[in-house]
């Protein structure tokens, strides 16, 4: 970065300094997961969610600033809405991650108005099969198999590597990002945390929370796993 | 327009229309319209029957229009009267099937709720002098039981029983009421689905807006099944059994 840095670059530092957040697009659906870092232990669990449903068929996780990430998916479901009274039928993955890219580029435009302080992950189920996308401050936008932002996105990013994405089924994607958001979690350096998990499957096609026990049975497995790392160590 | 009329000196002569006036509007006329829609509560839940047919005028214009509409995951929506009104609805139902979703809290829209919610739209619109064409009956499936309800182009709601709407109001509904009341919690889905091919029988014969393929949507506590199209045969006997014109000997 040169001395006098751009709005962009001091938006995408903003998502470099929050919890990390993650997508994954395998074989038959999505999973996004995110370590939301717990401003205070006062808060009622689950709330100040990250992750949020945008149309029954996508979902969106964000990293950054909190109230940034919550206009990005106020933006996204307009155009969800408008898309669906325009053409009666959903938007597709790639179109709204267009749309939400040109939004966000905007305001990168204009004095009377700064960047986002967020970047959002994009991932949605159409008749393509499972799309996802990550859209940055600036308002790039590619298209991914697995994306990482935030915090620990390098060694997210490194763990996503190791996995064999186009083989993996939604149901391991979900322990698999479980363990990468442990993996990435500094105990000693972080707040304490919350994971977020949500999926959207090929064969219901409907972005929803991930259930309870499965969830659980995942942070389990991750914490174990992490433990025996120790051990081995 | 007019540009000819004559006026006087304080009062020019003025088209009566022109670019800059309100456009035509059709909103108070149906134009493609569907004919009876039947429902009756049993043992499991809520069945509901319509024949496929959206007739233009006397025009059986198109004979595949599917007009019960499955609503979230325990309601069916089935409508008479103007399709294009119906497809609104069910479009402004989507939506808000969709903005409920958003929250993901496990709280879905249940029956009753789409009934009052059709009932305070219906009535809002007549009061705008822009009703919705529509008789609207809402089956479902909440809390244990079948939910059966009706709503009215001007607004006008009830729950009952056996709801038929259109001309089945008049031919089906005495049927219906006649098998069904008292006994909701013992017919079985066989004699449900009799009683209601019975009537689309008897329909197909004597409403002349009607069509030998029908849909039915069943509610239950497993959820909802919309079937079809079934075909009924014409049984011309009808008219001989009965008489002249429904005039039961």
């Amino acid at each position: 970065m040169s001395s006098i840095g751009t709005g962009v670059e001091y938006a995408a530092k903003a998502v470099d300094n929050s919890g990390t957040a993650i997508g994954l697009r395998v074989k038959d659906g999505i999973v996004l997961a995110v370590e939301k870092l717990l401003q205070s232990k006062l808060l009622v669990p689950i709330s100040n969610r990250l992750i949020q449903t945008v149309d029954t068929h996508i979902g969106v996780a964000t990293a950054g600033l909190l109230a940034d990430g919550r206009h990005i998916i106020n933006r996204a479901r307009d155009e969800a809405e408008s898309f669906r009274n325009n053409y009666r039928i959903q938007i597709p993955g790639k179109v709204i991650a267009d749309r939400v890219g040109q939004y966000v580029q905007a305001y990168t435009l204009y004095s009377s108005v700064r960047p986002f302080g967020s970047s959002a992950i994009i991932g949605a189920v159409d008749n393509e099969g499972p799309q996802l996308y990550m859209i940055e401050p600036s308002g790039v936008y590619w298209g991914y198999y697995g994306c990482a932002i935030g915090k620990g996105k390098q060694v997210a990013k490194t763990e996503i590597e190791k996995l064999n994405l186009s083989e993996l089924c939604v149901r391991d994607a979900v322990n698999a990002a479980a363990k990468i958001i442990y993996t990435v979690h500094d105990d000693s350096k972080d707040k304490a945390f919350e994971l977020e998990l949500s999926w959207i499957t090929n064969e219901t096609k409907r972005h929803e929370f991930v259930p309870r026990e499965i969830a659980e049975e995942a942070e389990r497995l991750a914490k174990d796993s992490l433990n025996e790392e120790m051990e081995d160590d | 327009m007019d540009h000819f009329s004559q006026g006087n000196i304080n009062y020019p002569p003025q088209p009566r229309s022109d670019a800059f006036s309100d456009p035509t509007t059709q909103t108070l006329n149906p134009i493609v319209v569907g004919s009876s829609v039947l429902a009756i509560k049993y043992k499991d839940g809520v069945m509901l029957a319509a024949d496929t047919l959206a007739s233009f005028g006397s025009l059986a214009r198109f004979r595949d229009c599917e007009r019960l509409y499955r609503v979230g995951d325990f309601t069916v929506l089935g409508a008479s009267g103007d399709i294009s009104d119906f497809q609104y609805t069910t479009h402004l139902l989507d939506t808000l099937v969709v903005e409920e979703y958003y929250t993901n809290d496990g709280h879905v829209l249940k029956p009753p709720n789409i009934y009052e919610y059709l009932s305070r739209l219906t009535y809002g619109k007549r009061n705008k002098f822009d009703p919705l064409l529509n008789s609207y009956v809402i089956g479902g499936f909440d809390g244990g039981e079948g939910f059966l309800g009706y709503v009215g182009h001007l607004g006008t709601s009830y729950q009952s029983s056996t709801i038929a709407t259109g001309i089945g109001a008049h031919i089906a509904q005495p049927i219906l009421r006649k098998v069904v009341e008292g006994r909701e919690n013992t017919i079985t889905e066989e004699e449900a689905i009799q009683v209601l091919e019975d009537c689309e029988k008897i329909l197909y014969c004597r409403d002349g807006r009607s069509l030998n393929y029908y849909q039915r949507a069943k509610i239950t506590a497993q959820g909802v099944e919309i079937s079809g199209p079934h075909k009924v045969e014409g049984d011309w006997q009808y008219g001989v059994k009965f008489g002249k014109y429904g005039n039961f000997k």
